[in-house]
């Protein structure tokens, strides 16, 4: 067990190298372009160059990607062309709200794709199963910034029962702080939903088969026979050695929740790191982008790392074939 | 959804949405022209009736009333009132889908961003093919260390969120349509690769393979004969949903405002567009959603059904 985290610790260490050079390697190949994203057409001769000289753009290549290198390491990502906030210190802004976005899109996605799995799998191919396969099917098809806007004008405009943007309504740092919780999740419910829903469909498509795999095995038979209630072995017998891969599924669905939460920010105006990613984007802001999309690409890299220990935990076989 | 039927479903899907954005302009009568004035946000199924003026200005509007010698076109805004021998031609259409807030055609503008959208993803698709299957099988075909150089590659590319990888890409090559296919296909190419890779070092072991080898057939012919056709059904099937990612990953940064420029119509960009005006046009974010989603589905159902029949014929 602990050989299994030291070798996928010590296994991580080259991948985000990798990583971070592949990021600069994106960047640097573009001919010019990163260093002409600093530039201006009203600025002198003399301006451009101590442009250049301060964000080190006049440095050789390989000087550039050994600062680039050695930044990752001290945590220091430099500095925003555009608002000149240091990029760590933007990070550091943006991230508790994308967390909170991204832990609850993900319990949703877990509670709801086991409520339905587990309600299709009672009667396959009754209507409910039939219904549920449909919706996971053309969830899958609309595209996140198409249903979230629907929801914007559904529930924000028409019926008003949520705010339509943001985090915290305007003069939120008077309430107490129970009302201020409260206001908190009355603003984190819609986006959490959009997030959220279209990973529970693909969760509840995976469990779903799984369960009727599980419900052939000789165990569910015995416990049928021993007199067991219907509902007890759905719920406990069936479900817990399917939902084993559900650790695996939802590791893996890391990198397209980290996705998805660019355009939900974007579409809800959550002041998260998807947002700051985007108005990055539309400024050319190299540095916040880099910074950005490495910390994207190692929190999928440390995201499959813990669904990988937790399965071992979990599953006393995969701990057998792991060490 | 019947099982076994999905193949067919998804095809018929398929091919009805792409005759319908390349042969539509044919078929149907030419869309009232633009005229944001008087017909921006009228809803789906408006008539309308369009004006050509002698000096090749069209007015359309909904309100057109004929009195003696003069026609007056009232519109949402304003009231013109034009004579009647300034007036070339004069016919009474239909905007099926509703106007956008310029005025134009919501129908004609489908078809023309059906065809951007299907044409750059289906192009992507091609590269993303053609890098796949190259570094697929240059690692399972060229030793150890190639092949594991190139699998780490493929990792570290992997652990990139998409989307993020394509804002970047996206950010520092300015992308026009042709662009746009490119960064589309590079950042979509790993999964392939994978794939090839693994499908060559089983059928390598295959006894069918080993049994060719051992007769003497050449490399060539065992390609032909053993490898390709092996190949074809697990590619095509990866292709299908492929498609389908790749269709909502150019709407995606259309949507963003990071695709192609914004003056090409494009389904991504006409839901953006659509949410400025959600209130008053919700026609206009909801059509090109859910072609989109019809797109998508189809492509989805084609994926499965191969699928399914591969299953089958193992």
């Amino acid at each position: 067990m602990k050989s299994l985290v030291i070798r996928r610790l010590l296994l991580l260490v080259p991948m985000v190298w990798l990583v971070a050079t592949l990021t600069f390697i994106v960047v640097v190949a573009a001919p010019g372009s990163y260093a002409d994203t600093v530039d201006h057409p009203g600025l002198t001769a003399e301006q451009r160059e101590a442009l250049r000289a301060r964000y080190g753009l006049d440095q050789p290549i390989h000087r550039q990607y050994l600062s680039w290198l050695g930044s990752i390491v001290t945590g220091d990502l430099g500095t925003s062309f555009v608002t000149k906030e240091p990029v760590d210190r933007l990070l550091a802004r943006t991230l508790p709200p994308t967390l909170l976005l991204g832990a609850s899109a993900l319990l949703l996605d877990f509670v709801l794709g086991v409520w339905i799995a587990v309600t299709a799998a009672r009667k396959p191919r009754g209507w409910f199963d039939r219904i549920s396969s449909v919706f996971s099917l053309g969830i899958a098809g609309l595209p996140s910034f198409w249903v979230a806007g629907l929801t914007v004008l559904v529930f924000a405009l028409l019926l008003g029962w949520f705010p339509a943007s943001h985090m915290h309504s305007v003069g939120a740092d008077e309430l107490s702080p129970l009302a201020s919780l409260g206001d908190l999740l009355h603003h984190l419910l819609l986006p959490a939903a959009c997030l959220g829903l279209v990973g529970a469909a693909g969760t509840a498509r995976y469990l779903r088969s799984t369960l009727l795999d599980v419900r052939g095995e000789r165990f569910i038979l015995a416990a049928r026979a021993r007199g067991l209630d219907e509902r007890r072995i759905l719920w406990v017998h069936t479900l817990r050695p399917a939902l084993l891969p559900v650790v695996t599924l939802l590791g893996l669905s890391l990198p397209f929740l980290v996705s998805g939460s660019v355009v939900i920010e974007s579409v809800f105006s959550w002041p998260g790191v998807g947002l700051a990613l985007l108005q990055a984007a539309h400024a050319r802001d190299v540095p916040v982008i880099m910074g950005i999309t490495l910390l994207g690409a190692v929190a999928v890299l440390v995201g499959s790392l813990v669904a990988d220990v937790l399965y071992a935990v979990v599953d006393p076989r995969a701990r057998e074939d792991g060490s | 959804m019947n099982r076994g039927r999905r193949l067919e479903v998804g095809v018929t899907g398929l091919c009805m949405l792409v005759a319908f954005c390349m042969l539509g302009p044919l078929l149907l009568p030419a869309p009232p022209a633009a005229d944001p004035a008087n017909a921006a946000l009228l809803a789906p199924g408006t008539a309308v009736t369009e004006i050509v003026l002698d000096d090749g200005r069209a007015l359309v509007s909904p309100e057109v009333r004929e009195e003696r010698d003069i026609t007056v076109v009232k519109g949402p805004l304003r009231k013109v009132e034009v004579t009647n021998e300034r007036i070339v031609s004069l016919r009474t259409t239909r905007f099926w889908l509703g106007s956008d807030r310029f005025g134009r055609d919501v129908l004609a503008q489908l078809m023309a961003g059906g065809r951007i959208s299907i044409s750059i993803a289906a192009l992507a698709a091609l590269v993303a093919l053609l890098v796949g299957t190259t570094v697929g099988l240059t690692a399972a075909t060229g030793g150890r260390l190639v092949d594991s150089a190139l699998m780490r590659l493929v990792d570290a590319l992997m652990a990139f969120p998409v989307l993020f990888l394509l804002i970047l890409v996206a950010t520092i090559f300015r992308p026009g349509p042709l662009v746009l296919v490119a960064v589309l296909g590079m950042t979509s190419w790993m999964g392939l690769s994978r794939l090839v890779r693994g499908q060559v070092l089983t059928l390598r072991g295959r006894t069918f393979v080993l049994a060719a080898r051992a007769a003497g057939c050449s490399p060539t012919r065992i390609w032909r004969t053993h490898y390709l056709p092996n190949l074809s059904g697990p590619l095509s099937q990866d292709t299908a949903l492929r498609l389908g990612d790749l269709v909502l990953a150019e709407a995606t940064l259309s949507y963003l405002g990071l695709g192609i420029p914004p003056d090409i119509p494009t389904w991504g960009a006409m839901v953006a567009q659509g949410h400025r005006v959600m209130l008053d046009g919700w026609w206009l974010a909801t059509l090109p959603g859910i072609a989109i989603a019809f797109l998508v589905v189809s492509l989805a159902l084609i994926g499965d059904g191969i699928q399914e029949r591969l299953s089958l014929s193992e």
